[in-house]
């Protein structure tokens, strides 16, 4: 099957940074593929020359078989790309925006009634629908972007960051609705910040300096992590992870909610001695045990490795 | 022993016939990190901007470090570090250059700038980039500068309107490394997120929610609340596909991934007979449903799953 999004070695520099370095990777149709990385890491460079947005230095790059450089115009009318910072007009409405976009993309008019229609329907917005766009919640505003994203049917989706500062249950509800597309058959490229978004994702790449750093899915990212997580939970975390931090055992410890995440070799070696050591700190109230790593750890740790 | 840093009374602000801000009270001690929760839209922006002097109340008072933020609110911003969320900066102007600038507005010059503006680099991580444009700057290093331009003059008073949106997990953990240290300085830190993970940093936390603060407490007190519900962990391959069939049920206040498993709130112990047939059906084999201390984000859902206005507010 011919992969909806095909990356061959492509690179992009700006002056002396090289922010996409001879990256290649290929996502197939249907997929819910996500990109993280640090900040600075290339996600947004990486998207963006995939729409035609940014010109390649080197390499290639193809959507549905169809060349990037050279029919950036074809690819463009095929894709829906929203950006970190998607352009809504805030003196329009929600209709009015939803209208500029299909008019862009030269959707017919009965067409584009039908679509925006039911766009509204699934996204919960129809009662919304004549308010101005500039007086939604952030929420809102992130759902009237998509649909507008979705206006003109397009095969492949290319989101940007799309919940950064997204409360914690309207990103419950925006994935619901990405799902919803997804089983309708559309390609979604996202890159997130939040790990248990990624968890999310068919398959997931991680990428640092403009390149890939491990690629599967996220039971294979997690299998790939050297070592075992252990969890400790007690009253004083700081004090605990200051006085594990440094261990010999320990190959990092990060807090992680209202716990601890250690990295170690073995967890069956290290929790007796770890006990131990909490205990000559003064620290005795700590449960520690072993825990499937979270692709958080695995990011993490394959960061620390770098 | 304590001192007050921050005290408002009955703070009201309204937009037209949009009341923004409800009436809310409430006090910051010094040293602490109170954590400002709740969705997008429920007046955590309009509280920080009026007690940092910048949006005056249309009711009720408040003081910021003994000052009254309608009276004075010059002498407000002067001692105050203020990271507002659309971080204003100019994309023409590099790393090195805005320092300097805000440097140069808290009375910072010569000898006492330079080091101020090489500490909080070096601090914050954005020595590598010192040069570097700020309209080129990635999310994360753009949220990064705000963050030094705010403490350049070492204010006792901090204001963070979600410092780490959009920042990568571990640039998260630095950050909240730094917030810790601040407060452990005696800093007094009030700041929104919406990464529940790093409400439990804060000494105390607030929800606010349609202008008004539906809960508050330390994150052990408002975790233990009777009315958190009952949350039980579900480790199983097909979390995922869980999650959405578990979220209609009516039974199921809120399902969520955490981590790589699968947190599930119900109302009360006497469903978990319930969950289990749906969890067994399902395919998960003997789903080991004993509760577990919910976290932070179990109980945000809850609390927004309950409120009267909750229908309205996902949509």
């Amino acid at each position: 099957m011919q992969p909806a999004i095909e990356i061959t070695r492509a690179s992009r520099r700006f002056g002396t940074t090289v922010a996409v370095d001879q990256l290649s990777l290929s996502v197939a149709p249907g997929e819910i593929f996500a990109l993280v990385g640090p900040d600075g890491a290339g996600k947004t460079t990486l998207i963006r020359l995939v729409c035609g947005a940014l010109a390649l230095d080197a390499g290639e790059l193809r959507v549905d078989g169809i060349d990037v450089v050279r029919e950036t115009a074809r690819v463009q009318a095929a894709i829906g790309y929203m950006p970190q910072r998607f352009s809504l007009y805030p003196d329009l409405s929600l209709m009015e925006n939803l209208r500029f976009y299909g008019e862009i993309f030269g959707v017919p008019r009965p067409e584009f009634e039908i679509r925006a229609r039911s766009l509204l329907d699934d996204f919960a917005l129809t009662p919304f629908d004549s308010r101005l766009a500039g007086a939604l919640s952030g929420g809102m505003k992130q759902k009237l972007a998509l649909a507008c994203t979705l206006i003109h049917s397009p095969a492949t989706i290319l989101l940007d960051e799309p919940t950064a500062g997204v409360d914690p249950v309207s990103r419950r509800e925006f994935w619901r609705l990405l799902y919803g597309i997804n089983r309708t058959g559309t390609t979604i490229f996202v890159s997130t910040p939040y790990m248990d978004e990624a968890e999310r994702a068919h398959r997931v790449a991680f990428i640092s300096r403009g390149a890939i750093l491990s690629c599967g899915t996220p039971a294979e990212l997690k299998e790939h992590l050297r070592g075992d997580v252990v969890e400790i939970v007690c009253e004083r975390r700081g004090e605990a992870r200051r006085a594990l931090r440094g261990d010999p055992l320990v190959q990092s410890i990060e807090i992680f909610g209202e716990t601890l995440h250690a990295l170690v070799a073995s967890a069956g070696q290290a929790i007796p001695k770890l006990t131990e050591r909490l205990a000559t700190a003064q620290i005795a109230d700590a449960r520690l045990r072993q825990i499937p790593p979270s692709l958080e750890d695995t990011f993490v740790a394959r960061l620390a490795t770098e | 022993m304590s001192t007050t840093t921050v005290r408002a009374e009955r703070l009201t602000r309204r937009f037209g016939d949009f009341v923004a801000v409800d009436a809310i009270s409430f006090e910051i001690h010094a040293g602490e990190i109170w954590g400002f929760l709740g969705p997008n839209g429920s007046g955590k922006s309009t509280t920080i901007r009026m007690l940092c002097g910048v949006l005056e109340p249309s009711g009720g008072r408040a003081e910021v470090l003994g000052y009254d933020v309608a009276r004075d609110p010059e002498a407000v911003k002067l001692r105050i570090g203020y990271m507002s969320q659309g971080s204003a900066l100019w994309n023409d102007l590099t790393v090195a250059e805005h320092l300097r600038f805000f440097a140069g507005l808290f009375d910072l010059y010569g000898a006492a700038q330079s080091a101020a503006v090489t500490e909080w680099m070096e601090r914050i991580g954005l020595t590598e980039r010192r040069n570097q444009l700020a309209g080129t700057l990635p999310g994360g290093f753009r949220k990064r500068l705000a963050l030094a331009c705010a403490l350049l003059h070492r204010p006792p008073m901090l204001f963070l309107d979600e410092p780490t949106a959009g920042v990568d997990p571990v640039s998260r953990r630095e950050f909240w490394d730094l917030i810790v240290g601040l407060a452990d300085e005696g800093t007094t830190i009030m700041v929104t997120t919406h990464y529940l993970d790093e409400a439990e940093h804060c000494n105390q936390l607030a929800f606010i929610y349609g202008g008004r603060i539906i809960a508050r407490g330390s994150p052990r007190t408002l975790k233990s609340a009777p009315d958190a519900g009952v949350t039980v962990e579900v480790l199983s391959p097909e979390n995922v596909g869980l999650l959405d069939p578990l979220d209609g049920l009516p039974f199921v206040r809120s399902a969520s991934l955490y981590g790589s498993s699968l947190h599930v709130t119900v109302t009360d112990r006497t469903q978990l007979v319930a969950l289990r047939a749906f969890l067994t059906e399902h395919g998960v084999a003997a789903p080991d449903l004993t509760p577990i201390a919910p976290s932070l984000e179990d109980v945000f859902a809850g609390l927004v799953g309950t409120s009267p206005a909750a229908g309205g507010y996902a949509s």
